[in-house]
């Protein structure tokens, strides 16, 4: 299994798009940090690539490196290993190598303008969400066949995590707006990794003020210890439940 | 005529009969109570450092009462320290701690009751339930005082300077931190506020109600619990005051509520949640303010009317402008606004295309609060950039028909 996540690890981080995937990364956070004489607004620059660029990129280059590598699957299958074995190895080889290149990226940066608890959130964001879109890659590789579909349906779960998701819940808010509904919206967020990391890491910044009532009570739930280990939890259950249901799939599956 | 003659002999004269009388430790009088018991009107009494544990002490007579290297008078948190009630007793270079705590009679540091001329200078203020409290003070002088407390509660702690009922009245260049409200004026008018530095205060730098004809002068309200509160007034003058760094769920730089008449000019309103907030405003002249990195640049309520925006800069805000109507009653013009993107074909440094400083967000959040938990959310990003194009939730008549090109010089 560790020979399998080592070749995987080693070709991805040969590859020309990781790299320099890694170099824009880098590129963003140290421009951010130093074209914004404060680190706040730096921040929330790299706030913005967070919940955007990395969710696409790894969904977009897993999956299309899952179909690549198809025939590699296949000759692994031909070997005495376990099918669920291959699967993990390879989601293990390319989930370090995206947040290696995130780390690398954005991570060093972000340590370095802002050591504190902001700059360490974010990283910590970062790198789950990294991990849970490379998850949803695998979903929907398993899901369809044919590639084009596949990455088809890669793009949807970006453009549904990304920005529908919170087109329906702003759509929510204002169906009933009338009803107590801020303690329900807690619930709601937790329906997308990516809110979850926003709202997860604007509580850590003191733009968290500006959320008025309703980020009061994120605060009251989200921003204590118990919260942070829910939220995080909850994020490790968005990476856990769709390789989950990838790697029963996998299993099963006529190749 | 023989009286203008006299005059100045009797002054004179004055003057030689005044005494000074020393108090101090190895002096021959000890205690400040027997110094004033002896002392006539116009005497000077100088207290030398050492404790004075005294009660409370009351100055009922015109003396000018001197500390010399900050004597210590202790109220030993039970009595009201220093209580003056004769007309222009000055008092300076005391500290003067630990005042009692009570809730009905409000214990002080130093309290002026009900005269006039009373100077209070060049002291230290510690650990005391209300600072300096003026109740019904005319023609007095605060100055040069630094006042300060320590404590958690806003019901435990009153107010730095607290003024009630009193008239001409100058507040100059004191710094005040850690009570309830840095400066509190209530019923106060014709009286100026200068260069005082008030911060970290539990709830507002400055507290201002019902009173009319003030002016406040570069001042420097920091780090308050919910920056500065101005209320139920006309006539304020509001020059050259930095209102910094107040941030929280309900801190306002500058909150105003049923202010009408008023100049609020040459500020700067930097990093605070929202810089100024307005409600049942009318007739002001908002000029040449500097809005820098707030959350919001000014909430305007649609409760306001016929001010004029005029001339300033707003500069790194996450929202400029926010309103909660589509009632706009206001005037913009000349500002400069950094999200503006349009065009200046003819060179005279005034955009081409009028700016809508109110983005769709804004709106949004003024109407469901709970929008709020999209903050930063790239969804959002989005409507805005279109909202900013085609105009069509927010309403179109709040604009700024002649943006300013570049950044004013301020």
């Amino acid at each position: 299994m560790n020979r399998i996540i080592k070749i995987v690890l080693l070709d991805i981080l040969k590859n020309k798009i990781v790299v320099s995937y890694a170099l824009i990364l880098a590129l963003l956070s140290w421009g951010s940090f130093m074209l914004e004489n404060n680190t706040a607004k730096g921040l929330l620059t790299i706030l913005n690539v967070i919940l955007f660029t990395v969710p696409l990129v790894s969904v977009l280059f897993s999956t299309i490196y899952i179909y690549n590598s198809s025939e590699f699957i296949e000759l692994l299958l031909s070997q005495p290993i376990k099918r669920k074995k291959i699967w993990i190895s390879l989601f293990t080889g390319l989930s370090v190598a995206m947040v290696l290149a995130f780390f690398l990226g954005a991570g060093i940066p972000l340590l370095i303008n802002s050591p504190g608890m902001a700059g360490l959130m974010m990283l910590l964001a970062g790198s789950l969400i990294t991990v849970v879109f490379v998850g949803l890659a695998f979903l929907s590789c398993i899901l369809t066949r044919d590639k084009a579909k596949g990455i088809g349906l890669a793009i949807l779960f970006w453009l549904y995590f990304a920005i529908l998701f919170d087109a329906l819940v702003l759509f929510l808010l204002f169906q009933f707006s009338e009803y107590p509904i801020e303690e329900a919206m807690v619930g709601i967020t937790a329906l997308s990794p990516i809110d979850l990391a926003r709202i997860q890491i604007l509580l850590h910044l003191d733009q968290s003020a500006m959320m008025g009532y309703t980020g009061a009570i994120f605060k009251d739930f989200f921003g204590t210890a118990v919260g942070l280990l829910i939220s995080f939890l909850l994020l490790v259950l968005w990476i856990a439940i769709p390789f989950l249901v990838s790697v029963r799939k996998f299993e099963t599956k006529d190749l | 005529m023989k009286l203008h003659f006299c005059l100045p002999f009797l002054l004179f004269f004055n003057c030689f009969w005044a005494q000074t009388i020393e108090v101090g430790a190895n002096k021959p009088i000890k205690t400040i109570k027997e110094a004033i018991a002896l002392a006539k009107s116009g005497d000077t009494i100088t207290v030398y450092k050492g404790v004075y544990q005294e009660g409370n002490i009351i100055v009922d007579k015109k003396i000018i009462l001197q500390g010399k290297n900050f004597p210590i008078l202790d109220g030993q948190s039970k009595v009201e320290v220093l209580s003056i009630k004769a007309d222009s007793v000055v008092v300076s270079g005391f500290k003067v701690i630990n005042s009692g705590y009570a809730s009905l009679n409000d214990p002080c540091g130093i309290k002026i009751y009900n005269k006039t001329g009373v100077v209070i200078k060049d002291n230290v203020l510690e650990n005391n339930f209300f600072g300096i409290y003026v109740q019904k003070g005319t023609n007095c002088i605060i100055k040069n005082n630094t006042i300060s407390a320590h404590q958690k509660e806003e019901q435990r702690i009153g107010n730095g300077i607290h003024c009630w009922k009193s008239e001409n009245l100058q507040i100059t260049a004191n710094k005040i931190s850690g009570h309830r409200d840095g400066i509190y004026f209530e019923f106060v008018s014709n009286s100026v506020i200068w260069r005082n530095i008030s911060t970290a205060n539990i709830r507002y730098g400055l507290h201002f109600m019902f009173s009319n004809d003030d002016a406040y002068i570069s001042n420097v309200f920091k780090n308050n619990g919910a920056g500065v509160a101005v209320m139920f007034t006309k006539n304020v003058k509001m020059f050259n005051n930095y209102f910094e760094e107040n941030w929280g769920d309900a801190a306002y730089g500058l909150l105003l509520k049923e202010i009408s008449d008023s100049y609020i000019i040459g500020n700067k309103f930097i990093r605070n949640t929202s810089g100024i907030y307005m409600e049942g405003t009318s007739r002001v002249q908002l000029e040449k303010n500097i809005f820098k990195d707030n959350g919001w640049g000014m909430k305007i309520q649609a409760s306001c009317m016929d001010n004029q925006i005029a001339f300033n800069n707003f500069l790194a805000n996450t929202f400029d402008i926010s309103t909660n109507g589509s009632l706009v009653l206001n005037h913009f013009n000349n500002n400069y606004w950094d999200k503006y993107e349009g065009y200046d074909l003819n060179r005279d440094g005034i955009g081409d295309v009028p700016f809508h400083p109110l983005s769709l967000f804004a709106v949004i959040t003024e109407n469901n609060p709970s929008a709020m938990l999209l903050f930063r959310s790239f969804m959002i990003t989005l409507l805005d950039k279109s909202e900013k194009i085609l105009p069509s939730i927010t309403p179109d008549n709040f604009v700024d028909e002649t943006p300013e090109m570049k950044s004013l010089q301020l």
